[in-house]
């Protein structure tokens, strides 16, 4: 089967956020950047096993530029087949979303996989818009797949309260959440054969995107806790109902 | 016009629909125009959107919605909303308006910006606020297109009557074949409130030890009519099921009230909880760094002090 992966890249979880001058971009300097962790541990791990128990190939497809090419080593490293970056700066949802969906049409893809959402702007728009693009069948926040022909899967999806069981033929997009996979770290042999894997540069449609970003701020700071006497649950009791008016 | 997607559950509106449809009457005041409300299947209650300001209700109960089908839903609302002419679609950030935001903005090439937290400010284009970096900051977004798509996340605004009931007019619309079938559903429990729209919440972490011991979490919640949730190692352990995991990983909720019992409060569970209006944290360790966000903290053990919280509020009620 030939399955495709989008990832993207976003700060370490840990990172410690702040902004440029004008409040438009995020300040780069001291942070650690990593793959999105639904694209990595969930989205491409499940292509990777599905590959090795299908056979055919894992592509990955990234937007962004040069220096991102760690990024897309470490996925190699992990057991992708080749890879794809678009040139140019990832600057909002439908602009990668456009750029990967021109990409995905001059291919044959029978899965596409996207993280359920980045954790930077948690905007999870990324795979509906691919998927209108590409008119095909979207299946969001997936936490199991199973291949039961190779043009059919059987899908498991997480909503409120529960889950949702669907059968797809192949192509359609999917958005992979916590379940589908196991997190895999690169072994030695992994990342030394990743440096010979195809990465191939592909040369961005025009596009203008169709948002911009105004300005971030800092939520406003927490007043100190209020330490209440754990005798005294009566006066939890009594704060929740008269002051913070919650119960 | 405003044009609100109007999510339903067994046969009655959501309670996230009904502040997507405050939402875009507030937003429609702004903009000087109306608020409409589009359903797709069938509500009884549907004449009821009109108390939180939808003009009118369109409603189309085509077989094709008796099931969830991104692809159908994102069709069929993009046309409803070309037909009507809206300039504004309001969704809400529900596992299905998430998966519909994208599909539907491209289709009526619009720019769109999910989990909106505020009405937009119009003064000077039409700026969207919502969290970002897993809440650790917020961003305002221009969205530059004539036709604009925003998802609004559950519990951002309090919902208030402003209107009487509404007319409810079908709407004819070419309804696609579905692509994929759905061959299950299953809900947990159904009489609870699903976690994105709960107004309270209770959480427990590994700090219960075992998942023997969660009848103490599932009294106060009882007893505060909350909803239960849990920390990842919890849901990794299968203690609780998945679908009540919050965090960065897990689902981001924003309760008025979340008690967090026995939770450290790492980084990527905070992620999910942080925009809590009231948080109380109940941990043994001072030192817990739960305690930095929280508006309430209780240093003590939780198999001591959760039960007397519970009769707390007991007596509270009686
Ligand atoms: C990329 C990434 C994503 C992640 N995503 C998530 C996520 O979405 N959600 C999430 O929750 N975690 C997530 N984690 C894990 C997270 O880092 C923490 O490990 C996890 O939240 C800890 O869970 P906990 O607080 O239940 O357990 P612990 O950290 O073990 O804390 C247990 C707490 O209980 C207290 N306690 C113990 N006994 C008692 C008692 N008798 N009375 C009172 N207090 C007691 C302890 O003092 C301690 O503070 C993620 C981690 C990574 C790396």
């Amino acid at each position: 089967m030939k399955l495709l992966v989008c990832i993207s890249k976003t700060p370490d979880t840990t990172a410690k956020i702040a902004f440029n001058g004008d409040n438009t971009k995020l300040e780069t300097a001291g942070i650690t950047f990593i793959m999105n962790p639904y694209d990595e541990w969930y989205a491409l791990v499940k292509a990777i096993e599905i590959q090795e128990k299908w056979g055919g190939s894992v592509s990955v497809l990234h937007v962004g530029p040069s220096e991102n090419d760690p990024i897309i080593r470490k996925a190699l490293a992990i057991g992708a087949t080749d890879a794809y970056r678009i040139d140019t700066e990832a600057v909002s949802a439908d602009q990668v979303a456009f750029q990967m969906a021109s990409f995905i049409q001059q291919h044959a893809f029978d899965i596409i996989f996207t993280g359920k959402e980045t954790i930077d702007y948690n905007g999870a728009e990324v795979g509906g818009r691919l998927a209108a693009q590409l008119n095909l069948p979207f299946i969001s926040f997936a936490s199991h797949l199973d291949i039961v022909t190779e043009n059919e899967a059987i899908v498991k999806r997480d909503m409120e309260g529960g889950t949702e069981t669907i059968q797809v033929n192949t192509p359609f997009v999917i958005s992979a959440a916590k379940g589908m996979a196991e997190q895999r770290i690169p072994n030695m042999k992994g990342i030394m054969t990743a440096k010979s894997k195809p990465l191939n540069v592909v040369t961005p449609q025009p596009y203008s995107s169709k948002i911009s970003i105004v300005s971030h701020e800092l939520p406003p700071a927490k007043k100190a806790v209020q330490y209440i006497d754990p005798e005294n649950m009566a006066e939890l009791a009594r704060l929740l109902r008269e002051e913070a008016k919650v119960i | 016009m405003v044009l609100v997607f109007v999510e339903t559950e067994n046969g009655k509106v959501r309670k996230a629909a009904l502040e997507a449809v405050y939402y875009g009457y507030l937003t429609a005041q702004k903009l000087g125009t109306s608020c409409q409300a589009l359903l797709l299947g069938n509500a009884e209650d549907a004449t009821s959107l009109g108390l939180y300001g939808a003009t009118l209700v369109h409603q189309n109960d085509s077989l094709g919605f008796n099931f969830f089908d991104n692809q159908v839903f994102s069709a069929a609302i993009a046309q409803a909303a070309k037909k009507l002419e809206a300039s504004v679609i309001v969704l809400s950030h529900s596992s299905n308006g998430k998966s519909l935001i994208g599909n539907i903005a491209y289709l009526l090439d619009a720019g769109s910006v999910s989990a909106a937290i505020d009405i937009p400010n119009t003064d000077n284009g039409f700026s969207v606020r919502k969290g970002v970096f897993s809440s650790k900051a917020l961003v305002n977004i221009d969205i530059l297109t004539n036709v604009k798509v925003v998802s609004v996340l559950g519990n951002s605004l309090q919902i208030n009557v402003v209107g009487s009931n509404a007319e409810i007019q079908q709407l004819t619309l070419d309804v696609l074949q579905p692509g994929i079938k759905v061959l299950s559903v299953d809900k947990l429990q159904s009489n609870v409130t699903p976690l994105p729209e709960a107004e309270r919440v209770v959480s427990g972490g590994r700090g219960l030890k075992g998942p023997e011991n969660w009848g103490i979490v599932e009294e106060l919640a009882d007893v505060l009519h909350a909803t239960t949730a849990c920390s990842r190692p919890v849901s990794d352990a299968d203690w609780r099921p998945h679908h009540e995991h919050v965090g960065q990983t897990g689902i981001a909720i924003r309760p008025n009230l979340y008690i967090a019992i026995g939770i450290s409060g790492a980084i990527q569970h905070l992620a999910g909880v942080n925009n809590s209006k009231t948080i109380v944290v109940i941990n043994k360790d001072p030192e817990a760094p739960f305690f930095k966000s929280a508006n309430y903290g209780v240093v003590g053990d939780l198999f001591d002090v959760v039960p007397k919280l519970t009769e707390a509020i007991k007596n509270l009620n009686a």
